[in-house]
């Protein structure tokens, strides 16, 4: 399972008021339209110019501050591959995993990555490649691999819950790209 | 090996005899909180084929965050909320002006020392001041939540901070959130159980404890907690008459840190932009042009914070091209502000009140800043674009700094008058 795409790279304590502004969290609830807000306060011109596969790079303490899922949901509804940051802020992590959205704690591959340049994340190797070289990343616990293999938490509990998985709600690595 | 607070009410909540951190369960809140969130959790919560909550008792709902609503889409979110509150027959429902989801929660005696509340809100932190183990949760897992009854929590380190010693005057615990803030760091508490002692906490009154395990989520927090007293006891006692066990560290329970502080050598500080740990002494940003204070939020909008508002103010006016906003964080807090005459001495001096809520503290309505204004707040958060403008400037101080910069014009504290 390969995510491959152009890197992103931003800073630390990078907060979810500038990842998705709190004016939107009640009145925008449409994917498409989240998407397009993406990052909106960091980097205007992400969410045009980011395409399917693309990674995000963060330093420490990615997703600080509020409980907001669009924080995470932008990236995803963009198709963002995955996000690999120094850490993660604990919402900000639950919710990317919940969602099926890869959350990649390697601070020695955060240090090589540039800006701009291509890069590729095996998931099973737990492999981060780039021109600077390869990095491997811990291992995922087994109950956050569970929710990312059934794809996120919803389709995790449809199962358990005998129920079908809402239209759209593809796996991520399906829709990665 | 003695258990934490955190290992206990986790076991308790899983159902097995103890735990350990590191530790993944699978846990059932006692009370699950949401707010104006609430009819985006229902839409996923149909998406995945639902149509009953498994528990709606353990369910408390608040309209606070975009509240009253400024627009139409925030009305009709509201309107969808209270659909699903008579659909699922949710008794703990409480209105537009009721107030902000922790302080009702804590007012209306649903918080007792040793549950498990999970909130769709990262302040849900809250809840440690009354000995309960408060975590925020994202909308997806609460929908989870809703569904199952249970979520998947990995059971946290503890990390224990001691505080010895009297406080100086004017010195409040949100004085020292932000300096151990500020000295740890935005994520020095990152995936960690807080866990607050000492001599300097427990002098504290209930109204003032509040404030710490509500600003650790901006350490990074799980939760945090100060465990229950005779203050917390007598507070929760007068409230409610269900029953509650607390639940206490064991005196030989693993902490992953220490934190030790004499609370004699705090000072009063203020969080600059855009940072909550961007902190510094008062007297290094003294005298930086102020152009609205606000008074209010889950951190410091109770009656002790007007009061210490109300007592700044009295016999002054606030600065012309200043603005104050004051907006109590419950209806409880209002009607009590105004039987003390609080109300009438902050509006002699100009300050103007808005109705129990947020407010502006997220940026949906309410005082909204303009491009280049700063903001003096008594909140938690200052990121920026946070009060709806990337190009504003927010500060973070304690009520009688924020009151004693809306009269000066500029950041001061209640000695600069």
């Amino acid at each position: 399972m390969l995510i491959r795409g152009r890197v992103w790279k931003y800073g630390d304590s990078i907060n979810t008021d500038v990842m998705f502004p709190g004016k939107y969290t009640y009145t925008v609830t449409d994917p498409v339209e989240i998407a397009r807000h993406a990052l909106e306060d960091l980097d205007p011109a992400f969410a045009a110019g980011a395409r399917p596969g693309d990674i995000v790079v963060g330093g420490q303490n990615w997703g600080c501050g509020s409980s907001r899922e669009q924080a995470a949901a932008c990236l995803k509804y963009l198709g963002i591959g995955a996000v690999v940051a120094n850490s993660f802020a604990r919402i900000y992590y639950r919710n990317a995993i919940n969602l099926g959205l890869p959350a990649i704690t390697c601070p020695e591959a955060v240090a090589a990555l540039q800006h701009g340049e291509m890069a590729e994340i095996d998931l099973e190797r737990r492999m981060i490649r780039s021109a600077a070289g390869e990095f491997t990343f811990p291992p995922l616990s087994p109950t956050v691999l569970a929710i990312i293999e059934a794809g996120g938490l919803i389709p995790m509990l449809c199962r358990k819950l005998g129920t079908q998985v809402p239209e759209g709600y593809s796996k991520w690595s399906e829709g990665g790209g | 090996m003695g258990q934490t607070f955190a290992e206990k009410v986790l076991a308790r909540a899983a159902g097995v005899p103890s735990t350990v951190a590191g530790e993944v369960v699978d846990a059932r809140p006692d009370l699950a909180l949401s707010h104006d969130n609430t009819a985006a959790i229902w839409r996923i919560f149909k998406g995945i084929g639902q149509s009953r909550v498994k528990y709606p008792e353990r369910l408390a709902i608040t309209l606070d965050h975009a509240s009253p609503p400024p627009t139409p889409k925030h009305a009709q979110n509201h309107a969808e909320v209270r659909q699903f509150v008579a659909e699922q027959g949710v008794r703990h429902f409480f209105e537009v002006g009721r107030g902000i989801c922790h302080q009702v929660l804590s007012e209306e005696g649903l918080v007792r020392p040793g549950m498990l509340i999970l909130g769709a809100d990262s302040h849900s932190t809250h809840y440690g001041a009354l000995g309960a183990f408060g975590a925020g949760v994202g909308r997806t897992e609460m929908a989870a939540v809703w569904a199952t009854g249970e979520l998947w929590l990995r059971v946290p380190e503890t990390v224990q901070v001691v505080v010895e010693g009297t406080w100086p005057a004017g010195v409040t615990a949100k004085d020292f959130a932000l300096r151990l803030i500020g000295d740890l760091g935005a994520d020095g508490g990152l995936y960690s159980s807080i866990e607050f002692t000492g001599s300097a906490i427990r002098a504290l009154s209930m109204e003032s404890r509040f404030v710490l395990p509500n600003m650790m989520a901006e350490m990074g927090a799980k939760n945090a907690v100060i465990l229950p007293d005779e203050v917390t006891l007598a507070w929760v006692r007068a409230r409610t008459g269900e029953p509650f066990t607390p639940v206490y560290s064991d005196p030989d329970a693993r902490f992953a840190a220490v934190y030790r502080y004499d609370a004699r050598t705090l000072e009063t500080y203020v969080a600059c932009p855009h940072t909550v740990d961007n902190v510094v002494p008062l007297s290094a940003v003294a005298g930086r042009r102020v152009h609205q204070a606000f008074l209010g939020t889950c951190t410091n909008g109770r009656l002790e914070d007007l009061a210490a508002a109300a007592q700044v103010v009295t016999g002054r006016r606030v600065a012309t091209g200043t603005r104050f906003l004051v907006i109590p964080a419950s209806s409880q807090v209002y009607m009590d502000a105004l039987r003390h005459g609080y109300v009438a001495t902050l509006m002699e001096a100009g300050a103007v009140f808005g109705p129990p809520g947020c407010g502006p503290c997220m940026g949906n309505h309410l005082g909204i800043l303009a491009p280049g204004e700063v903001c003096i707040s008594s909140a938690n958060r200052n990121f920026r674009g946070r009060m709806g403008q990337p190009e504003a400037e927010i500060y973070l101080a304690n009520p009688a700094v924020v009151a004693a910069s809306a009269i000066k014009g500029i950041i001061a504290g209640p000695n600069d008058l």
